[in-house]
């Protein structure tokens, strides 16, 4: 049950400044109150849009088509609500370029097929100003080469190993990898005590 | 003589089903803990896949996040929250999987539920839909927040898919003043090493400052690694992990419980087991600590003032003249004295009894500020009666406090229970996000239950210490 391959992800960047922002204000927890993850695209950011009065990024016309978010340090933290990576998502983002995102958060966006790549920080900088002077620009992130490429010119990104072979190789989906362990699942249940000796 | 290894290392490799060709491990799940908001979608994948829950005994749920807390008699008056928990009821059912219902008698927040039914056990592993796992390190478990697709992984395989993270040793030395608790101690840590000094991390607590805590304390201390970034806080299991676990619902009873607790001992870290980083905190420096601003890194000693932009190192700059412009606070003034609107007791970092016993001791000295709104909300179902034996609830009610029913409540203001407006609520919780407790617009204080109920009364952010 293998999934897309994702090796490369191109298209226009937003440009979402600020350091740890939290998945409460991607996704405010009133929105946590459904039992499927339907309709949650269109309130992505909802409080942080509402008090900017259309000065938001999401809101910006200039990136409006966007599918790469752009964001500062420790993007995603907080609640481990998959409702986050998934509202985003449904607004239309492919991938996540940032200085470091929370680790949860991270995992979710690869359970669902979403590269999370890290800049140094210069290299962040330089392409957060790139793409807001030039918001039709493409940015291509190249997840075989580690490269993030714009019009500032080709950067070296960031992205574990494990995490970066998952989405090549299309595993990102790791329910069935998971699976195919078979019956060895059941053998390292066996051998701890806490499930046999001991348990109850 | 195999290396010394450390309780990370240990519950690790017992718990190593296989690598994976990505480099990463596929991890058992001892325990997999459940309630009614993030698993719904996971069980609709699970019919999707035309698969079973693999290990339904070690599945267990509860409803903590949406339950309201003025009433929990059924139909819930929410719609919404009613369907949530008809869904949680019928995959249950479907599944053969154990819910701890209101009807229950045992239900209440998923991390101060599963210690007190002895499910959380040292030298375990455990997952569960909710980024406050960390919680259950306490008792020297190693334990995942996970989302929502890795609940349906548990689900149908009982494992995970993780990288291995570092471990780094934080010790407490010394000792703790009065009025200093372990809420205190874990704000000061995440201050210390930032909200995103952990990521990457598992965080093993030591010291004499940890050693001497209580469980209950440690629950607190664990609770907030994630707030850190870590997503995994442990302490090593000791005889007072022990104690807590004898007699209790889930905990191995007669002999069996002396095997558990040889085989517990022997997965404690190894006294030369090495750690990829080590620090150390001197306890007797802890102040009662606040947050001020929108991230719980951001907090201060009561006696301390609010930083000033101009002063801070230029990466902070940004950040704290956001935080200071959305709370609507001065650079360099005072924290204590900032007025409250609105108290909160509870939560899965400090909703256990202890916290409500000291949280009493300060409600016995006055009467609730009449401006302000409070809510004293127990853990759990055994919480609530415990205190309510106790005559807490009385303590409480007294001073005009308002007496709930367990859930997660204004933690996460899922429920009706909410800030409004530009309300500054002094909280015992665990984040001081933008918008966090309800209101977009809503201000949050993070402090020791004590320095809550201290708030409520006074009104006014006050140091505990000058009271207890």
């Amino acid at each position: 049950m293998a999934e897309k391959r994702v090796e490369r992800i191109a298209g226009r960047g937003c440009v979402l400044r600020g350091s740890d922002i939290d998945t409460d204000r991607i996704i405010p927890a009133r929105y946590l109150r459904c039992v499927s993850f339907e309709g949650l695209g269109e309130h992505a950011f909802e409080d942080d849009r509402t008090q900017a009065k259309g000065n938001h990024p999401l809101d910006d016309d200039r990136f409006a088509g966007a599918s790469i978010l752009i964001a500062g340090e420790n993007f995603g933290c907080g609640s481990s609500r998959e409702h986050a990576p998934q509202s985003l998502m449904r607004f239309g983002f492919d991938a996540f370029i940032g200085a470091s995102f929370a680790e949860i958060f991270a995992g979710n966006c690869t359970a669902l097929g979403l590269p999370c790549v890290t800049l140094e920080p210069e290299d962040l900088s330089l392409l957060m100003d790139t793409v807001e002077l030039d918001p039709g620009q493409e940015v291509a992130i190249d997840l075989e080469a580690r490269t993030i490429t714009s019009r500032a010119g080709t950067m070296a990104a960031g992205i574990r190993d494990g995490t970066r072979q998952q989405l090549l190789d299309g595993t990102w989906n790791a329910v069935s990898v998971l699976l195919e362990a078979g019956d060895a699942i059941e053998r390292a249940a066996e051998r701890l005590p806490y499930l046999g000796d001991f348990s109850r | 003589m195999s290396p010394p290894k450390s309780l990370f290392d240990k519950v690790w490799d017992a718990h190593r089903v296989r690598e994976l060709p990505d480099g990463q491990t596929q991890l058992f799940i001892g325990l997999h803990l459940i309630h009614e908001v993030t698993s719904p979608q996971a069980f609709a994948m699970l019919g999707e896949m035309g698969l079973p829950v693999r290990f339904p005994k070690r599945t267990f749920a509860t409803v903590d996040h949406i339950i309201p807390t003025d009433s929990q008699l059924r139909p819930l008056s929410d719609p919404l929250a009613e369907e949530m928990i008809q869904a949680l009821e019928q995959s249950c059912r479907e599944h053969d999987v154990a819910l701890f219902d209101p009807a229950s008698g045992l239900q209440g927040i998923v991390h101060v539920i599963g210690p007190e039914l002895g499910l959380t056990q040292p030298g375990t592993t455990i997952a569960c839909g909710d980024s406050h796992t960390s919680t259950h390190g306490a008792f020297g478990a190693i334990a995942f927040g996970i989302g929502t697709s890795q609940v349906r992984d548990v689900l149908t395989t009982q494992c995970l898919a993780l990288a291995r993270p570092q471990v780094r040793r934080i010790d407490v030395t010394g000792k703790l003043g009065q009025g200093v608790y372990a809420k205190d101690v874990i704000l000061t840590i995440i201050r210390r090493l930032g909200v995103k000094g952990g990521v990457g991390y598992a965080y093993e607590y030591g010291g004499a400052v940890i050693e001497h805590m209580t469980l209950e304390e440690r629950l607190t201390l664990c609770n907030m690694s994630i707030e850190g970034g870590a997503r995994v806080g442990y302490v090593n299991p000791d005889a007072a992990t022990f104690d807590y676990l004898r007699d209790r619902e889930f905990s191995p009873g007669g002999e069996a419980f002396d095997r558990a607790v040889e085989w517990w001992r022997s997965m404690s870290s190894d006294p030369q087991a090495g750690f990829d980083d080590r620090v150390d905190l001197e306890g007797g420096e802890i102040e009662p600590t606040v947050t001020w601003g929108i991230n719980p890194g951001q907090n201060c000693g009561v006696t301390e003032a609010l930083p000033s932009p101009q002063q801070s190192r230029e990466e902070e700059r940004a950040s704290i003249a956001e935080a200071l412009a959305f709370m609507e606070f001065k650079p360099g003034a005072p924290i204590a004295g900032t007025p409250i609107d609105v108290a909160f007791i509870g939560s899965c970092t400090n909703g256990r009894i202890s916290d409500l016993r000291e949280a009493s001791r300060v409600a016995k000295t006055g009467k609730v500020k009449p401006s302000v709104r409070t809510f004293v909300v127990p853990g759990s179902q055994a919480v609530a009666r415990q205190a309510e034996e106790e005559g807490l609830d009385q303590v409480f009610r007294e001073a005009g406090f308002d007496w709930r029913e367990p859930g997660c409540s204004m933690c996460l203001a899922m429920n009706p229970d909410k800030l409004v407006g530009r309300e500054i609520s002094a909280s015992s919780s665990n984040r001081n996000f933008k918008g966090r407790q309800g209101s977009p617009r809503g201000r949050t204080l993070l402090m020791s239950p004590a320095m809550v109920a201290a708030a409520a009364i006074h009104g006014r952010v006050v140091d505990v210490r000058e009271i207890l």
